[in-house]
């Protein structure tokens, strides 16, 4: 597959690798949401971590770990450079849409971006489940 | 102005295409201007100048495959040649006539051929025929065994493959052909990867139909050859293209002079350092296995252990999806079983075919060397794979969890 230079700048350089504990640790943290999506047979798993301020209830920080192709790295690794600073209403604000716009990614990795798009509001709906706050339903069902 | 490759330095993709040695190209060129006669012209000069030359080639094919040179037919390559053998002689060897209601024939063919052969098969399905796919067993061997017992009273054809272009493994092809003789069953194997690599004679391995191309053998594209056997049994053929009657009528169309001329120029060239190829990429491929496999945990090499061709290596690297692998690895040109270098999103059906999870499917790249490796491109690319799967797990929400002890195959997963 011929790649835009966007998505192989963040494939080779990828921003916010890792994550803030083992899936233990960070089960039982209050300030993380873990979004865990895609399957290993279908070739793409994300895992995508938010670390909320809980004073302000801003992003403060956001890691990932990606299995899958060049874009699904790449839609990972903006998915976190976009969180970073955003309110959790603002990160849910976030559509897959512009992450192909900003990406360029071809029409046959949108799924891709659906799937990271999936992985933000899994995270959130995470995060606000442990600290007891109501989640919108429509989240990640494809 | 002339295409250059670019970024890409070590080919590592021979079994998808070969370059043209420069003694074929050579041998090509004065076909396309001074010798550029129709050789069904037979009045004059000119025609029998191409005419001779296309007889040569029939003979080098010929010479390569153990057969009589009247038992070549040129085609465009292995997908005709497969058409030709396995539509063409089911057409004429059915049991009932079309539109009868009743069985047309039975067919045995295997799930994981090139779509070359499945897709004529799942033709003939449709068709009124019976076609049995043979599943192979997870080393990959197609053996006589399993073709006996899938032979019916009507089975008028069988179709395996000699050796498997993704992962190289070696079928029972002389004890198959054994078997349908036996059993007055018509035997047609696909050999792209086989024929000019490895030594054929269509006598002792009970061949009646063999499909070979130029292009896998150092040749031209665009062309390839169809052996049809005329004796013990004489094997006939429906056309399935009418015209001027070329090629004994089996392929019709005027000869692609130059094309052929390649060919035949390819084969000489196999037939004269098959031996010697095969045994120096034998060390090679060896070579490469051991370099990635002694420094990388958690993967595995596809196919038979032993019987593969020399040539072919297919690993699947857990946790580490094929794409991304190939895109580390861009200094490298491989092929990935992974759905996402496939048009239609799927992972490989042939690895699936063996039982190797879908997961792993994706996961998988195929190395095939060529007379033009090198042992310190074989070097260069082992170490590339290996600091790349390593820098990809790095990145791998799997391999995170497999660490931790999570069992991968009891986890929840969405499906999207």
């Amino acid at each position: 597959m011929a790649y835009g230079p966007k998505i192989i700048d963040h494939y080779e350089n990828p921003r916010n690798v890792g994550t803030f504990g083992t899936q233990a640790d960070i089960k039982a943290r209050k300030d993380v949401g873990v979004g865990l999506v895609g399957a290993p047979e279908c070739g793409d798993v994300m895992q995508l971590q938010i670390k909320v301020d809980q004073a302000t209830g801003k992003i403060q920080d956001a890691k990932f770990k990606c299995f899958g192709c060049g874009s699904a790295i790449a839609s990972s690794s903006l998915a976190t450079e976009w969180l970073k600073g955003k309110s959790l209403d603002e990160g849910l604000a976030i559509k897959n849409t512009q992450i192909v716009e900003e990406l360029d990614l071809p029409p046959v990795k949108i799924h891709c971006s659906v799937l990271a798009e999936d992985a933000i509001r899994a995270a959130i709906a995470d995060y606000k489940v442990k600290n007891g706050l109501a989640v919108e339903q429509e989240a990640g069902t494809h | 102005m002339a295409a250059t490759p670019q970024g890409t330095s070590i080919y590592l993709d021979h079994a998808a295409t070969t370059p043209c040695d420069p003694r074929v190209v050579e041998a090509m060129l004065p076909y396309f201007t001074t010798f550029f006669g129709n050789p069904g012209s037979r009045n004059h000069r000119f025609g029998w100048e191409a005419e001779s030359a296309v007889d040569e080639a029939r003979e080098a094919v010929a010479a390569l495959l153990g057969a009589d040179e009247k038992e070549i037919i040129f085609t465009s390559g292995a997908t005709e040649a497969n058409n030709i053998a396995i539509k063409g002689g089911a057409y004429m060897y059915e049991k009932a006539p079309a539109g009868s209601g009743q069985c047309r024939g039975h067919i045995i063919s295997c799930t994981i051929e090139h779509k070359a052969v499945l897709d004529p098969c799942k033709r003939l399905q449709k068709e009124g025929f019976e076609v049995t796919f043979l599943e192979p067993p997870a080393d990959g061997i197609i053996t006589a065994e399993m073709v006996k017992a899938a032979m019916r009273e009507d089975t008028i054809l069988v179709s395996i493959m000699w050796a498997n272009n993704e992962i190289g493994t070696i079928n029972e092809i002389p004890q198959i052909g054994a078997l349908c003789h036996e059993r007055d069953v018509l035997f047609h194997t696909d050999a792209t990867q086989w024929a000019g690599k490895m030594p054929v004679d269509v006598q002792r391995d009970n061949i009646d139909l063999l499909s070979m191309s130029g292009h896998k053998i150092y040749g031209p594209k665009g062309v390839g050859a169809l052996y049809v056997r005329r004796r013990r049994p004489r094997v006939r053929l429906q056309a399935l293209m009418d015209g001027g009657g070329q090629e004994r009528g089996f392929r019709p169309g005027t000869l692609n002079v130059t094309g052929i001329v390649g060919l035949g120029a390819a084969a000489r060239i196999a037939r004269e350092q098959m031996d010697a190829d095969a045994q120096r990429l034998l060390a090679l491929r060896r070579r490469l296995e051991e370099r990635i496999t002694s420094r990388l945990t958690n993967i595995q090499v596809n196919g038979h252990a032993e019987k593969r061709l020399p040539h072919i290596s297919n690993i699947s690297f857990a946790f580490v999806e094929g794409e991304s692998l190939m895109m580390a690895c861009k200094d490298i040109a491989v092929s990935s079983g992974s759905a996402c270098t496939s048009a239609s999103l799927e992972p490989s059906y042939v690895l699936k075919g063996l039982g190797v999870g879908d997961e792993l499917a994706h996961s998988s790249l195929r190395m095939s060397l060529g007379r033009g490796t090198t042992q310190a491109e074989v070097d260069h690319a082992a170490d590339l794979i290996v600091e790349s799967v390593k820098r990809l797990r790095e990145l791998s929400p799997l391999f995170d969890m497999y660490n931790e002890g999570i069992d991968l195959s009891k986890v929840e997963w969405g499906h999207h």
